[in-house]
């Protein structure tokens, strides 16, 4: 099998599992998700680290793949520490 | 050796992520799922950094130093009424290092073949959305005009520069020396982005940020298909379905369609409408009454809209329900999906001052309670209770489900003037017997209803 045919089996079945588990995601915490699926988004980070850290890289390569390990990590950090800010909020009577 | 450990520190980062989702499903095992999901971000850096080709390190720690001091500060003191800008800024950071990941390795490996195609949606969607989600966030925190920016022949502008852009795209798949095209091509990208969101208007702010979420996420899972990174895939794909369905859900709780939302320039709605608004008599009411109707009631259920937020009014409330729920009175809160900037933006306002999250009803559940309603007080909010929706079928915003909050007993509208609401249309409630109009800024009025209530208990 392909390569990428792979991929797109992956993509397929990871799609449709997304679909399911934010289906079932109560309305009440849409915000918290936001922030968390943007943190989680931010794996990108894997992809700046190969291009920065690679033995082979140009200078220029290092830098963008730099600028990007940054932006990544903001969000990432950003991400998880406001997710666990907001859902930390939510509170149920008498807690 | 070494390239046999990260395959396994990707399986289980995948896995983590997939829990993560899973256990943020309930408010009671959420905050798990964030560690699920730090853990996961841990798993996928540590392996990568094992990696055999990767040898740089100095550079990359440094980033990480750097990222997590903005990063951290940017989380832990904005206050939680700039949610909505945040989002739109993390959005754009993003989108940002997916696009620049994707011009490097354009620029080192020189790809060809389906790796260059991905390569291509990767940037395509990453520098569009990079740009997209600094204007949403420029119109949310004010930096520019939160109206609709529309003008003549808009969208087939727009949309013939997404062509070009595509167009560009894949030329750079079939050109010899991608590079000579790739300027215009990130210059049509960065200016789709820019159009895309000029002509939204704030109302769909919640719709228009779900979607830079999918796009964001299927940029990144572009950049998997690119590097043969099946972490990045699914992380982008989980992402990308993520937002998707949220602005499914943002665009049925508004009843219009996705094109709508983003070709349907709602502003040019708004003069058909102002022509017809004449002046008619309403019912206002002091705070003093308006505290003794509430003293009274026995069933009261609050509608907070996007107004709550500017006025910052969400404390006062909770006093306000503190004290009428110590005499007895039952107090919920009805959330539209729509109400406020961002999808859930009502519920984080609201659970910030402390208000329990089972006295936050969602739409559906409430509606067949408001008839049993003693008090429906309404702060904030304008398009999300206007029976225009149910009544008219001409009005511009027919068929969207709203919060009936006209069938409750006694209906009480804090709100500053006669202003309409963000649709420009004339709100029906306004003008019901049963109405009473209480005028002013809703953290001042708030306030004094709370002066009133307390006053009143000690009599």
């Amino acid at each position: 099998m392909h390569v990428y045919e792979i991929g797109l089996w992956i993509f397929l079945l990871a799609a449709f599992l997304g679909f399911e588990l934010i289906r079932r995601v109560s309305p009440l915490l849409h915000t918290p998700l936001m922030s968390l699926t943007n943190a989680i988004s931010s794996v990108a980070v894997v992809g700046a680290i190969l291009v920065a850290g690679h033995k082979d890289a140009s200078t220029l390569a290092k830098v963008l793949g730099c600028i990007a390990v940054t932006a990544s990590t903001i969000n990432a950090v950003g991400g998880y520490l406001i997710t666990d800010r907001t859902l930390k909020m939510f509170k149920k009577r008498d807690e | 050796m070494q390239n046999v450990i990260y395959p396994i520190f990707y399986l289980f980062a995948a896995a983590l992520y997939i829990l993560a989702l899973k256990w943020m499903s309930s408010p009671s095992t959420a905050r798990r799922g964030v560690r699920a999901g730090e853990t996961a971000m841990l798993l996928a850096v540590v392996g990568t950094l094992l990696r055999f080709e990767v040898v740089e390190y100095h550079w990359i720690a440094l980033a990480f130093l750097i990222g997590a001091a903005i990063g951290a500060p940017l989380a832990l003191k904005m206050p939680m009424t700039a949610v909505p800008q945040r989002t739109a800024i993390a959005q754009a950071f993003g989108a940002l290092a997916a696009a620049l990941i994707g011009t490097a390795e354009l620029l080192e490996a020189h790809p060809s073949g389906f790796a260059m195609a991905a390569l291509t949606v990767e940037m395509l969607l990453g520098y569009m959305t990079f740009t997209a989600s600094l204007i949403a966030f420029g119109k949310l925190q004010e930096l520019l005009p939160g109206r609709p920016m529309t003008y003549r022949g808009q969208n087939y502008f727009n949309l013939s520069v997404l062509a070009g852009a595509i167009c560009l795209g894949v030329l750079m798949n079939q050109s010899a020396d991608p590079m000579s095209i790739f300027p215009y091509f990130v210059g049509a990208s960065l200016l789709f982005g820019i159009l895309l969101i000029l002509p939204i208007g704030g109302a769909d702010m919640p719709t228009v940020i779900a979607l830079l979420n999918s796009y964001a996420g299927l940029s990144a899972c572009a950049m998997g298909f690119a590097f043969d990174n099946k972490l990045l895939i699914v992380a982008g794909a989980l992402d990308g379905s993520s937002g998707f369905i949220l602005s499914i859900i943002m665009c049925r709780a508004m009843n219009r369609s996705f094109t709508n939302v983003l070709f349907g320039g709602f502003g040019a709605l708004q003069q058909s409408a102002a022509g017809s608004a004449e002046q008619r008599p309403v019912r206002s009411a002091s705070p003093e009454e308006a505290a003794s109707i509430l003293d009274a009631a026995r069933s009261v259920i609050i509608i907070p809209g996007y107004g709550l937020a500017v006025a910052q009014a969400q404390h006062k409330i909770r006093e306000m329900h503190d004290i009428l729920t110590k005499r007895g009175v039952e107090v919920r809160f009805a959330i539209h999906p729509v109400a406020g900037r961002m999808p859930g933006h009502m519920n984080v306002l609201l659970a910030e001052a402390d208000i329990p999250y089972d006295k936050l009803v969602e739409m559906e559940e409430i509606n067949g309670d408001f008839p049993m309603c003693d008090v429906a007080l309404v702060i904030g909010a304008n398009d999300v209770v206007n029976p225009a929706a149910k009544n008219d079928p001409a009005s511009p915003i027919a068929g969207m489900p709203i919060l009936e909050v006209d069938n409750a007993r006694t209906v009480m509208i804090i709100k500053r003037g006669m202003a309409a609401g963000f649709a420009g249309i004339d709100n029906e409630l306004y003008y019901m017997d049963k109405t009473l109009m209480l005028f002013g800024d809703a953290k001042s009025y708030v306030s004094s209803l709370v002066k009133e209530l307390s006053a009143q208990g000690n009599e």
